[in-house]
Order: structure tokens, then sequence, then C-alpha cells
């Protein structure tokens, strides 16, 4: 087979994996070095589809071949799917003359189970291996690790990643078993926190004055939403534990959506993209503006409001909390503000030390003035209570009939 | 009133405003008015050597240096403008001050070249035209930047690509790596080397594979990858068609009649598995 066809084979059985970072990896270039690349930077997307995803790495498989049968998988062993796969030295080659032209920022490597986790695994290594250590490449490289492969070899692949991932897929066991069922939720956790222990001892060693050591920085995984019945607060809550006891940097939600070959078990239907959006956007407010799962969802409302943005919606919530002066609220306070975020609170807590904040400095920071309004309390603004006590109020953000078209499936 | 050459670049620029600022010329009485093409010759930052320093906050140097690469005429006098707050009006913490009129359009121009830059890093796309006797390769790429970004955004690609030569062509300036030595040059009109990478065709291969057309979002696309670039991206003419075939492709999948589910390999690892459970 040629490389263009294994190509298009290999990259169409990789894109349902929605992680596309390339930050975060320890900074390096090539300028002491014979090889080509960089690093450690913010990750740079060096194109766009029009899926609205980041092309940022060659995200590919090295084999679609596969013993497991993931329901919603294309790759699936019952799926009558095209099968190929690269070897090392294919997958390193293109790579390195992607990267050398300034296509890609490095490599997102997968691979469909073959034989067993561990052969797989040292297929995924070698590709790593050849690249970092015969070709001296130093750009990211993340690579898609197996929980039932040996501790040794995820080791080893995070010894030449700079990221490494095992995905979740679905929540719970029960989920798993009735849709992947070779995958166990219990053997992925403890996976994942082998692996965290690895890139905690390996930032202490660095912290320690090691700059030799080569290791990944970080993990990331994905969850599959609306293939089973899981609730938001569900994958909200699960994330949580993600990032907390796991140290998860990124945890990617990907809308279960048609995909060629549908299986018995699972059939295909349009997923409402918004979904994922929304629990992408309440995600945000985990990790940068310090939400609590139970503020985003609290138990009598388990599924985020698909209408509005979960900050928006904890606000109208929690009214009580409004409206705040800008000149004199907390930091933490102002966050929670809708329409604000972490740099233009900062920069009004400093504009506030200097002068009076009036709703035209708010404009000018390019802050929405009709969401802030009823909120915020400026120098030439004071918002009526009633506006705020009021039922309607939340009919001033509903997005207009026309335009909630956008969020779905704009092309039907 | 006086007429003031800015120079080539925000080098220049500052040695003139220093000048004006001593003789207590207010910013009303300055006219900015050059020929020279901006940021063309001018060192990238790293390499520059450290004039002495106004005595104005750093900020107001980080920000300025941002703003000297924007297209704008206006930019030479907006910039004596806020240092003339900052020093002679007394408004030291002016910078600070990020909602002032003048400040924010400043910041907002910053803002614009830095993400030129990035839009540089991210665009530039590298056509290889052969190796020297020892390997090492040889590459060029056109780039058609808003700003006078070139200077600016260069040290990256000499950190990452330090062992290829390369050419990368702007109307706005040329920037040369060759073995080992970095070298600026004016802009040109158009693309002087204009021959495909054989590797073009296998990129596209790959746009159009990884696209899903399960998930249509052409304005998220466009938002980050302007129409401006496409013309420079070899696989920006896909788009058209692959937005185009999207949805009958998705109905093509909606139709499709369910694999059944195949029994179980015969395998020894995944007999493990189940005896694990």
């Amino acid at each position: 087979m040629e490389l263009a066809q294994k190509l298009a084979i290999l990259a169409d059985a990789a894109k349902y994996d929605a992680s596309c970072a390339s930050s975060g990896a320890n900074r390096r270039d090539s300028r002491d070095g014979k090889g080509v690349g960089s690093a450690g930077g913010s990750g740079i997307c060096h194109s766009y589809a029009p899926d609205g995803r980041c092309i940022s790495l060659l995200k590919i498989l090295l084999t679609n071949r596969c013993i497991y049968d993931c329901h919603y998988c294309i790759n699936r062993r019952s799926s009558n799917v095209r099968r190929a796969g690269f070897t090392a030295d294919e997958a390193v080659k293109l790579t390195l003359d992607f990267y050398k032209r300034n296509y890609i920022e490095g490599l997102f490597l997968s691979s469909g189970i073959v034989r067993s986790a561990d052969y797989t695994m040292e297929q995924v290594i070698q590709v790593a291996r050849t690249l970092r250590e015969q070709h001296d490449f130093r750009g990211y490289i993340h690579l898609k690790t197996i929980p039932e492969a040996s501790p040794e070899l995820i080791e080893q692949a995070a010894r030449y990643a700079d990221r490494i991932s095992i995905n979740l897929e679905l929540p719970t066991q029960a989920s798993l078993d009735r849709l992947a069922p070779e995958k166990n939720l219990a053997r992925t956790q403890q996976a994942m926190g082998r692996i965290k222990l690895k890139l905690d001892e390996a930032h202490e060693r660095r912290k320690g004055g090691d700059r030799k050591l080569r290791h990944a920085t970080g993990q990331s995984t994905q969850v599959i939403v609306g293939a089973d019945d899981s609730t938001d607060a569900d994958f909200l809550t699960g994330s949580d534990v993600l990032y907390g006891t796991y140290k998860m940097k990124r945890v990617y939600y990907s809308a279960f959506s048609p995909i060629p070959e549908p299986s018995v078990v699972l059939p295909v239907k349009a997923a409402p993209l918004v979904r994922e959006h929304r629990l992408y956007q309440a995600d945000w407010l985990m990790r940068k503006y310090g939400f609590r799962p139970s503020e985003i969802l609290p138990k009598e409302t388990p599924n985020l409001d698909l209408r509005i943005d979960p900050k928006l919606a904890w606000a109208l919530r929690n009214r009580h909390e409004f409206p705040l002066d800008v000149q004199t609220a907390t930091r933490g306070q102002l966050i929670r503000v809708p329409g604000l975020g972490p740099r233009n609170v900062d920069r009004l807590i400093t504009i506030r030390r200097h002068t009076r904040v009036r709703l035209e400095d708010l404009a000018r920071l390019r802050v929405s003035l009709p969401k802030v309004r009823p909120f915020l309390i400026a120098a030439d603004h004071h918002p009526a209570r009633h506006l705020l006590d009021s039922d309607r109020l939340i009919e001033r953000f509903l997005p207009k009939p026309e335009q909630l078209e956008l969020f779905g499936d704009e092309n039907r | 009133m006086r007429t003031v050459d800015p120079g080539d670049g925000f080098e220049t620029w500052r040695t003139v405003a220093r000048s004006l600022l001593q003789e207590a010329v207010p910013p009303g009485e300055v006219i900015w008015e050059g020929n020279a093409l901006p940021c063309l010759f001018e060192e990238p930052a790293e390499y520059r050597v450290k004039a002495k320093r106004l005595a104005v906050p750093a900020g107001f140097m980080d920000l300025a240096e941002d703003v000297a690469c924007h297209r704008d005429p206006d930019r030479w006098a907006l910039l004596y403008r806020l240092l003339w707050r900052v020093t002679r009006g007394g408004e030291r913490a002016l910078i600070e001050i990020s909602s002032d009129p003048e400040v924010a359009k400043a910041m907002r121009m910053a803002k614009n070249v830095r993400r030129e830059i990035h839009k540089m890093h991210a665009f530039v796309r590298f056509r290889k035209t052969g190796e020297d006797g020892d390997g090492r390769e040889r590459f060029v790429a056109w780039f058609e930047p808003d700003h006078f970004i070139v200077a600016a955004g260069t040290p990256f690609f000499v950190k990452r690509f330090a062992n290829m030569d390369w050419s990368i062509f702007t109307p706005k300036g040329c920037a040369h790596w060759i073995a080992g030595v970095l070298k600026f040059s004016p802009g040109c009109a158009a693309n002087p080397c204009d021959d495909p990478d054989a590797m073009e065709e296998i990129w596209r291969v790959y746009y159009r594979s990884i696209f899903n057309p399960a998930r249509l979002k052409v304005k998220m696309m466009q938002t980050e990858m302007p129409k401006r670039y496409w013309k420079n991206l070899p696989e920006a003419d896909l788009i058209g068609s692959l937005v185009a075939e999207s949805r009958g492709r998705v109905d093509g999948m909606l139709a499709e009649t369910p694999r059944e589910v195949r029994p179980v390999l015969k395998n020894a690892y995944l007999e493990k598995l189940r005896k694990l459970e």
C-alpha cells in the first residue's frame, strides 16, 4: 500500500481522539543539537480543519488493526474498515518531513491493540525512541499508552514523550462492560495513578537540578459524551477526581457523533455538539475559576443548561451574591461575574487603584456591557434591583432562536 | 510644528523621541513622517545592543516595542503621546490604566502584532529546495504578514530549525538562516520561489483525513484561520469541498446498516484479560 493511502486510513482512524495540546513540555530547542525541533512554549495550531479543531500534531495510529471491540470506535475488530499499518520508519519519516516544513508541532501516536498490550506498546515506543535517539528530534511527542501494558513500558514511553495519556472513554464499569468489554475502569485508574507518581518524581528531579532528565510533564485523558446515559454531573465530578487525584493536565470531552461502520450495540445519532461545548466551559470554570462541580451543577439539576454558559447559569441561581461593586469587590468575587475573565479582573484591580471605574472603562477592556450590567456596580452605573430579581432576567441572555442553530450542526 | 522622521523602526524612533522629550516638544507640535520601511533591518530583540534606556516604566518599553511593529502609520504619534504623558505629563502609572483610551488603543495594536507573530509561527509553510554536500537541507517559505513582524517573528525559527538552511520571504522583509548566520533583506513584492514541494500532497491527504464531517464548525475554523491566510496554505483549497461533502457523508453514516458483533478471537492476551476480571 502506498504511503498516502496508509496515511489516509491511519489519520482517519485517529481523528476521534480530541486531544491536541502541544504546550507545557520542558523548554528546549535545537541550537545545541543535530536534529530539528523546539518545545516548551505555548502550543501552536498550524492549521484548522472545517470541524473547528486545531491541527497541531501529526495525529495517527501506528495501526488500526485491533483485537478489542469498543462499539463507539471505528477501529474495533467487528468493523469492516480498511486496515493498514505504518512501519516505525514510515511514521518517523512522516513526522520529520511534516515538522521540517512547519506543518506540525510534533507527533501524536496511538495504536490499535495488536497481539497484546505490551507488544503494541513496544511498537509505539520504537517510533518515539527512533525520533529522539537517531534523529535528535526535539519537537513535541504525545504517546497513547495502554493501562494493561507493563509499568516499565509505560515509563519508557514517558521518557520519550512530553505527554502521555490513557483514555477513560466511559465513566462507569457498567458502560464499559456494555460498550468496551475489554476495558476495565479499575485497571485504568491504577495505571493513571502509577503515571502520576512517575510524573511527580520526574518533576522533583528536575526541580532538584537534573536538567538533562527527559520525561513527560503531564498526562491527559478523554471521555465520550452521549454514548451512555451518564449525566453532566457524572462527568464533572469524574473530572474533578481526575484533576485532583491524578493531576490530569486536561480531560477532553468528545461528543459521540456518527461514525462510518456503526455498531449494532451502539446505534449512531447526531449528538448535540453544544453539550460538549458546555462541558468544556464547565471544566474551564473548575480549572481556572475555582468552581466546585457542586456549584456548577447542584443536585437538582444534573445536566448543564444548553442555552446559556455555566457561569451565567451559576450567577442566575445565586443572584443574592450580586450586584458587586467593581471598585471594592475581591478578585474571587469579580471572577464570578458573568462576562469578566481572569485577565480583565486583574486589569480592573490595577486600574481601580488609580481611578474610579466607569462603564466606558469596561467597554474599552472589551467587556460585554449587556452581560455585566445587571451584576455590577460602577462609578456611573447602579443596576436596578428589580432587574436582578426579575424572573425574566434570563431572557436577556438567551440566544435568538435562529442563532441556536449555530451551536448544533450548522450544516443541517 | 515640526516634521520628524521616525526612521526604520523602534530603535530609531526611540532616539528621536528621546531628543524631542529632552527639548520638551509637546506631542501636538510633532508630525511623524518618514519614508523608511519600518522594522526591516532591525536586529531581533535578543541580539540588540541595549541603548541607554529612557527613564520610563518597563511596561511602556515592552508595549512600545510591540506597537512599533504595527502597520498603522499613526503608531509613532500615539507612542510619543503616551511617552509624553508618562514622563512630562506626570502620569507615571499610565500604562497600568489599560482602560485609558490611548493605552487601550496601544494595547490593542500590540495584541494585533503579537497575534500576527503567532500566526507567522503557525502558518509559514516551508518548501524544500535541496541539500548541500553535507546533507544540510535548504527550505524556503513565502508569508504575507499584516504587520512589520519579520524580525520579531524570526528567533522562533532559528531555535526550532537551527540545523537547516532557510529563507522566509515576505513583502515586509525577508529573513535568511544560512550556515548558522541570520541575515535580513528587504521585502519582495511576489514569492520568488513558487515551486511546490511534493510533501504538500501528502499533507493535503492528512488534512482531508483528519477532518470529521460529523462535526462541522466552519465559523470556529475561520476565527482561528482567517481567509486572508488561505492563499499561502497548501491545504486551504480543500476546505470548500470538505464542507460541501460533509452532509452527504454524515447522511451515509446514518443510513448504514449497523454491523453485527464478531465473536471473540482466539488470543492468549484476551483470555488473560478475561481472567483478570
